[in-house]
């Protein structure tokens, strides 16, 4: 029976939120609808630690939808890559969920919890089908089935704050501009190879060689997901839709939805395009270089600068963000394994500081730094991990953060590139800068008023400190992330040839395919 | 490439020329348009120039709808990007319907759907809350 039921791991993890989310609206009870929803996160999470389990040793699943067999029917595909992404959006999920229920009882008028569940329901299915699916069309749907639930969710802050309506309209029009470029581009490898299935276009790509319309694609793909992704100068959307969303929106959104474009654009960088020709490579190195060097300085200060303190977790999203491409572009193993790692320790470190966040405006209301004038004394456990998180966004030794620049940083060495390096070190003072402001406002400011407040309620403490125990867990044992993250790394390398680009005689047919 | 650039070339592609103008059309809406209305119907004139993009990718000259005939020399249409597109216009309705929807609830809040009055209120909103 059990086995029976893990075969079908691949799918039913994506159904049973899919399933769960209407199911909320049917029963229509809000107490009700978050049952299902903690039941069905939770149960999406233990497939995905199982299929993690699965392939963390560098072995394939390939799961054939309704039994119709790929290239022609849709394939779900997981290996280490998104496998380990799976697991990061899963569990994300389900403490998310878990946390919700308080959250969202201040956030959010009662009678449209029903609907946040749902909608949450509905991007939890979406960002797993992106990540699971092997089909190229089907990344497209999946991806806007997580769009449009994440607009709503979005939209859900006007409770709170009218201009969460500007910023979901405002993130409708350029996340379907988004979209819409890498539905474009779809359709150009489409016509160029005749499939939509990724390791089938792989192949075919590689038999065609380079021409005009491979690289016309490969430019729609890349800023359509770019623009998803909040690379630089397409990050204008999420500095508002964070900020004013829901506080328990904000933490899901900045632990998942990026990190699932960040990997829709290694799955086709590497396992699609391949960087046979060096157009692709000469794409990264000279454009995406800079401007993740520009987002981690640029955004930084930025950041620095806010008076809110989700908006300036935003931008501090915006120049992390800006790490994980630096070592995505650097093109070598070292570079991937750390754009890798940092993708699961933002997540992490990110959710637990929008969940201590979330926290201050369960109680006071408001996420000004002014208003969290001694804080720290009046919520001991929530400024505690809201410090705790922090330093791992810094980078200190022993957090998780340390461990994503520590190999970010020798990754930029084995290039050579040591200015890089310490591009790094400097970005990462900044954010030092930014996280103490905050800590002197929590500890060392007068309390703004005398009457006490009270501590946090335990559903959203015991999530919030998971969160923060797992960034200083994976900060000092590796074993986990480091081990998904360079067998990962070699599974993206080995279906591209940048190791042997040298040896290989142009127009060679593509090894290892 | 540009070579063959004569009016023969522009006459034989000329799917894609439409489908170029269109989806400028509909790009410079939504950038140009202050109005949120107008916004989505720039952004829906930019997809519907992706689903002809698709649509017109499957036509084959000479061929028909692909239902068999059992005639073994019939030439049909490649099917799948339709289908494909069925599936892309369910997202547009879906993202129109949402957008419109936001928009209503913008109007309900700030009175208008004036994308420079509505930064002017925020504005406003901004001032208030750091004085």
């Amino acid at each position: 029976m059990l086995s029976a039921i893990l075969a079908h791991a691949p799918a039913l993890q994506t159904v049973v939120p899919l399933i769960a989310a209407p199911l909320c609206v049917l029963f229509g009870r809000r107490h009700l609808a978050w049952a299902i929803t903690l039941a069905a996160s939770l149960i999406s999470a233990l497939f995905a630690a199982y299929l993690l389990a699965q392939t963390l040793d560098g072995s394939v699943i390939s799961y054939e939808l309704g039994g119709w067999a790929p290239p022609l029917g849709i394939e779900y595909r997981i290996d280490a890559v998104n496998a380990f992404v799976l697991f990061i959006v899963a569990s994300v999920g389900a403490l998310v969920a878990l946390y919700a229920r308080e959250s969202i009882e201040q956030e959010i008028d009662p009678a449209l919890h029903v609907y946040f569940y749902t909608a949450f329901l509905l991007c939890l299915t979406g960002l797993l089908g992106v990540t699971i699916t092997g089909d190229a069309f089907n990344v497209f749907v999946f991806l806007e089935i997580s769009s449009l639930s994440t607009y709503t969710l979005v939209a859900l802050g006007a409770g709170r704050d009218q201009r969460a309506l500007t910023a979901a309209y405002n993130y409708l029009i350029m996340g379907t501009i988004g979209a819409t470029f890498f539905v474009i581009g779809i359709g150009f490898l489409y016509m160029l190879t005749g499939t939509l299935n990724m390791a089938d276009l792989a192949e075919r790509i590689a038999a065609l060689g380079d021409n005009r319309t491979l690289r016309i694609a490969f430019v729609f793909i890349f800023v359509g997901i770019g623009l998803k992704l909040a690379m630089f100068p397409l990050h204008l959307w999420l500095p508002n839709a964070y900020s004013y969303a829901p506080s328990v929106v904000s933490v899901f959104l900045a632990a998942t939805a990026t990190k699932v474009a960040v990997y829709v654009m290694l799955r086709f960088l590497f396992t699609v395009f391949g960087f046979d020709y060096g157009f692709q490579a000469a794409t990264l190195q000279t454009i995406v270089v800079p401007l993740a060097v520009i987002a981690m300085f640029a955004s930084s200060i930025v950041a620095i600068f806010q008076s809110d303190l989700k908006r300036m977790l935003a931008y501090s999203s915006v120049a992390q963000i800006g790490y994980i491409l630096l070592g995505i572009s650097l093109l070598n193993k070292p570079g991937l394994t750390a754009g890798i790692i940092h993708l699961f320790n933002h997540a992490v470190i990110k959710g637990a500081l929008f969940m201590a966040v979330g926290a201050f405006v369960y109680r006071i209301g408001s996420s000004r730094i002014e208003d969290l004038r001694g804080i720290g004394k009046q919520m001991p456990w929530m400024a505690a991990a809201f410090v705790a998180a922090g330093l791992g966004l810094i980078g200190v030794p022993l957090t998780a953060g340390f461990i994503s620049k520590w190999y970010l940083i020798q990754a930029t060495l084995d290039e050579g590139a040591w200015w890089l390096a310490l591009l790094i070190v400097g970005s990462s003072l900044l954010a030092v800068i930014y996280v103490w402001r905050v800590v002197e406002a929590m500890y060392l400011a007068a309390p703004v008023q005398d009457a006490p407040v009270k501590k946090a309620p335990w559903s959203m403490i015991v999530p919030t400190w998971i969160m923060v125990l797992a960034s200083l867990y994976f900060g000092i044992n590796t074993e986990l992330t480091g081990k998904a993250a360079s067998t990962a790394a070699d599974l993206l390398i080995q279906a591209t040839q940048i190791e042997k680009a040298p040896e290989t005689v142009p127009g060679a047919p593509a090894a290892g395919e | 490439m540009f070579d063959d650039f004569s009016s023969s070339f522009i006459i034989q592609h000329y799917n894609y020329w439409m489908v170029i103008v269109l989806m400028m059309v509909g790009l410079y809406i939504v950038v140009s348009r202050g109005n949120l209305v107008k916004k989505i119907v720039g952004l829906n004139l930019f997809q519907t120039a992706v689903f002809m993009l698709y649509i017109s990718v499957g036509k084959i000259i000479g061929g028909t709808a692909p239902i068999l005939t059992g005639n073994p020399d019939e030439v049909y249409s490649n099917p799948l990007p339709h289908v494909l597109i069925l599936t892309a216009i369910v997202v547009g309705v879906a993202t129109t319907a949402l957008g419109l929807a936001l928009i209503v609830r913008i109007n309900e809040r700030y009175g208008t759907i004036e994308e420079d009055e509505i930064a002017d209120i925020e504005q406003e909103i901004d001032r208030q809350e750091s004085a």
